[in-house]
């Protein structure tokens, strides 16, 4: 059992939850993840860890609620537990005092961003970051992000904060102007990091990506993750999660991560009836 | 034994044990055999002659005595047979269930040369079955501590069987198991109509109560490694980390929606229920129509679960012809009784997807049978313009597993063979490692349950003999 020490709501339909995990907390490396199963019934998710404090034994984790699962983990207080948590899993992200990294955070992707970062930075890497969201409320980490930072850009899709546009839009800029940059890392909704990638190809920009297909094991077992990459299928749980952005089947990856998409609708459905919408609102939110 | 009474006993026709009917098991995932009465069971416990020489106990990879075993059912001393069984065999109700026994112990009895062998499994499975129901399981007296400590990776029957023994011997036994519950391939993979899970789950229960920790969420390679394992207070390691990697075709259209990996559609349905979703919450996509690609085990048990979530055809595709489908008969007969289509020689080229990328059809080429390959077996080999396709919205491959590389990659003294398998002394199973030992599917390939048990009971004689002499 893995429980949960501290929560907190970072925007609409987003929490920021601390769970008790001290091995965990002292293992992880910036872009790994764990899996985690809530109960008994419940599946088996993969979440980032955004953050940990091996003194304090805990691992932060920041989840959108997309679903059932989401919804059941959002829904959870300070003191609840969690069966299952495993990890740390994947590779973690390669660090090195790379010249100037631009990192591409997208809504909820600002989550992965941020350990990276701040990885990034304190190898001596020059961080530029850019984060978006679709609109002001639902924008994460901003003062963090912020804090890792050498140059710092917003967007909203919106124009409700920030530049007006995609976080695609700043990254060409950037390298209109001249910017010399030699790592690009972009986490976020798929078509966003399928944008990013196609920003920086002419440019010969290397391009990292970190990839969210869905997974039952993450030790490598089942073979659900499986991307197409550079022609070659690979396993996201343990040969990624990133990769060369411009070698990954974007369209391959979208396609898998709605196998169930009827199924999801359905388990969602079954879970508001009972649960009633909005279950965490009524019990008091975070 | 006088012959007079040889030839009474060669009279007794093997007992059958009964079954759930074909088209009510089909519906269902609960087992498909039922056992044996106890009456049963006596009556063909008097159909093992106790040769003076009894071959069959050198067909059982871990020799179980298996004449002494079966006169104690004889004289209808259930719990005494299941207490011999256990001596050399950690886990009888689950080997007499899964064993290949028509390959091993039943394969030589003697009594197999004039009429049917005694059914040596389905009396291990009695025993064993007896007395877990009947609560008779005793634990045995554990030993003080030794002072040593072993770690063991996977808690499958590889791992259990290590635990179990050297906890007898007075150590203490932690299993770190990556999965949310142990049990391996006997909880992932082997679906419950074939072994319940409560079984297993006893079995642990077993070994839970004799001392030994269970650790899961555990991945070693991830959250220790091996060496800090070692550093941090254990004594010696045992790897049974399995076969855990599942091998692809490398062919067109394999990552549709609708293509699983047998691991894959085998853990969503058996370790995380699918078929009960949606009061479970992982889905599995139950398809009209099913291909299943190989002729193991594995595809047997992921054709047959297919069978169960009720599409309108499962078929197996396999590239060879019957005789050399490596899947036990009594699993290929009980899937054929429950309506499975079979395509031998057979082999697919491609998966053909619909515009959203879900699978729709699999296209195949027939094929013959040339020349014997290097393990003996007549190569198969395309006919030219044969192809055809078969609709299907879920396929399954089930061609073979490889080493999972999570523990060598950070193990990096850990000598390994071509295709990533741990190379380790038969004898001792030990690795190139000091205090490391292995045993089990990642030593071997996919093999079985009672090699990979074999291989766990060496392993911790020469782990205790280490601990003991701290000899190398
Ligand atoms: C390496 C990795 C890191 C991730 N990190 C985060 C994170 O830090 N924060 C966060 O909010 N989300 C993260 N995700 C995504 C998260 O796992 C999914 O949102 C979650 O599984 C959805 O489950 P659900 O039951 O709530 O929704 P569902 O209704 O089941 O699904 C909603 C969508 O989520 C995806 N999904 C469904 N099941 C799985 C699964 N078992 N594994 C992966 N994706 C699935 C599918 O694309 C699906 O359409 C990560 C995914 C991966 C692979
Ligand atoms: C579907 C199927 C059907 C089969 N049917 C039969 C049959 O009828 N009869 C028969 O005799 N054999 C059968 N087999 C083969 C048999 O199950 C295996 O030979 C046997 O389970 C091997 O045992 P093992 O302990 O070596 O490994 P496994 O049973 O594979 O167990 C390994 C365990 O190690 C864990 N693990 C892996 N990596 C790590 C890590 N890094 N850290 C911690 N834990 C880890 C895994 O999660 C797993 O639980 C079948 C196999 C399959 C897949
Ligand atoms: S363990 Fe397997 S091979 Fe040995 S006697 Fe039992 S069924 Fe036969
Ligand atoms: S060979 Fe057959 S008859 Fe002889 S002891 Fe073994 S089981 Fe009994
Ligand atoms: S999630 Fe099973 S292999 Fe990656």
């Amino acid at each position: 059992m893995f429980e949960i020490t501290e929560k907190r709501e970072l925007a609409h339909l987003v929490k920021l939850l601390k769970i008790r995990a001290p091995r965990i907390a002292k293992k992880r490396k910036a872009g790994q993840f764990v899996v985690l199963r809530l109960n008994e019934h419940g599946e088996r998710i993969p979440l980032t860890i955004a953050d940990s404090d091996a003194e304090e034994g805990t691992i932060t984790i920041i989840v959108q609620e997309v679903g059932k699962t989401t919804a059941m983990l959002s829904s959870k207080r300070k003191g609840d537990t969690i069966l299952d948590v495993v990890g740390p899993l994947g590779k973690p992200t390669h660090i090195e005092n790379y010249g100037t990294a631009v990192c591409v955070g997208g809504g909820i992707g600002t989550a992965v961003t941020y350990p990276i970062g701040r990885a990034l930075k304190d190898a001596g890497c020059r961080v530029v970051s850019i984060i978006g969201s679709r609109t002001k409320d639902l924008l994460i980490l901003e003062e963090e992000m912020r804090s890792v930072s050498d140059e710092f850009f917003v967007t909203t899709d919106d124009g409700s904060y920030g530049h007006h546009g995609f976080v695609t839009n700043v990254l060409d800029a950037l390298i209109k102007e001249g910017m010399k940059i030699d790592i690009v890392l972009a986490v976020g909704p798929v078509p966003m990091m399928r944008a990013v990638s196609e920003v920086t190809r002419p440019h010969g920009i290397h391009t990292m990506v970190s990839l969210n297909p869905i997974m039952v094991d993450g030790t490598g077992m089942c073979g659900a993750c499986r991307v197409t990459i550079g022609g070659q299928t690979r396993f996201v749980c343990v040969d990624g999660p990133e990769f060369d952005g411009h070698e990954v089947d974007f369209d391959e990856l979208i396609r898998r991560n709605r196998s169930y998409l009827k199924e999801e609708r359905m388990a969602m459905e079954e879970f508001a009836y009972h649960e009633g919408p909005r279950c965490y609102e009524k019990r008091g939110g975070a | 034994m006088d012959p007079k009474e040889i030839k009474e006993r060669m009279k007794i026709p093997r007992q059958p044990m009964s079954e759930q009917d074909p088209a009510e098991r089909v519906k269902n995932f609960y087992e498909v055999p039922h056992g044996y009465t106890p009456e049963q069971a006596m009556e063909e416990a008097k159909r093992c002659i106790q040769c003076k020489k009894p071959i069959c106990v050198g067909g059982c990879p871990v020799n179980i005595d298996i004449p002494w075993f079966i006169r104690l059912i004889s004289e209808g001393k259930f719990v005494e047979a299941a207490r011999k069984l256990k001596e050399t065999n950690a886990l009888p109700a689950v080997c007499g269930r899964v064993c290949p026994q028509e390959d091993q112990c039943e394969k030589v009895c003697v009594i197999g040369k004039k009429a049917e062998p005694v059914s040596i499994g389905r009396l291990e499975r009695f025993a064993a079955d007896f007395e877990r129901e009947h609560g008779e399981v005793a634990i045995p007296d554990i030993p003080n501590w030794t002072g040593k400590k072993v770690a063991v990776i996977g808690g499958g029957p590889a791992g259990l069987t290590v635990a179990g023994d050297l906890v007898k011997k007075g150590h203490k036994v932690t299993v770190f198991e990556a999965l949310h519950m142990p049990g391996g391939v006997l909880v992932y993979g082997i679906p419950e109509f074939r072994l319940p899970k409560k079984i297993v789950a006893a079995e642990v229960d077993y070994l839970k109560r004799m001392g030994v920790e269970i650790e899961c969420n555990a991945v070693i390679g991830k959250l220790e490694t091996i060496d800090e394992l070692l550093s941090n207070g254990y004594d010696a390691v045992f790897i049974g980390t399995g076969a855990g990697l599942p091998y692809f075709m490398n062919i067109p259209g394999e990552n549709l929606v609708g293509v699983y990996s047998a691991n894959e559609y085998l853990t969503r349905v058996n370790l995380m229920k699918a078929y009960q979703f949606p009061q479970y919450d992982t889905p599995v996509i139950r398809g009209r129509r099913v291909v299943v690609v190989g002729g193991g085990n594995t595809a047997m048990d992921a054709a047959r679960t297919a069978l169960r979530l009720c599409p309108e055809e499962v078929t197996i595709v396999y590239r060879r012809s019957r005789e050399e489908m490596p899947a036990r008969i009594e699993e290929i007969h009980h899937g054929e009784e429950e309506g499975l289509k079979f395509q031998l020689l057979t082999n697919p080229v491609r998966f053909i997807g619909d515009d959203e990328g879900r699978l729709k059809a699999v296209e195949c080429i027939r094929m013959e049978l040339g020349e014997p390959d290097e393990s003996g077996r007549r190569r198969p080999v395309p006919v030219k313009g044969s192809e055809f396709t078969i609709d299907c919205d879920v396929a399954i491959i089930s061609i073979g597993n490889g080493a999972n590389p999570l523990i060598p990659q950070t193990t990096p003294e850990l000598r390994l063979n071509k295709w990533g398998n741990i190379i380790v002394d038969p004898d001792t199973g030990r690795t190139s490692k000091k205090g490391v030992f292995s045993g089990g599917d990642i030593v071997r390939g996919g093999a079985t349950v009672i090699l990979a048990m074999g291989d766990g009971r060496r392993a911790a004689n020469s782990i205790h003999e280490y601990l003991t002499t701290g000899e190398w």
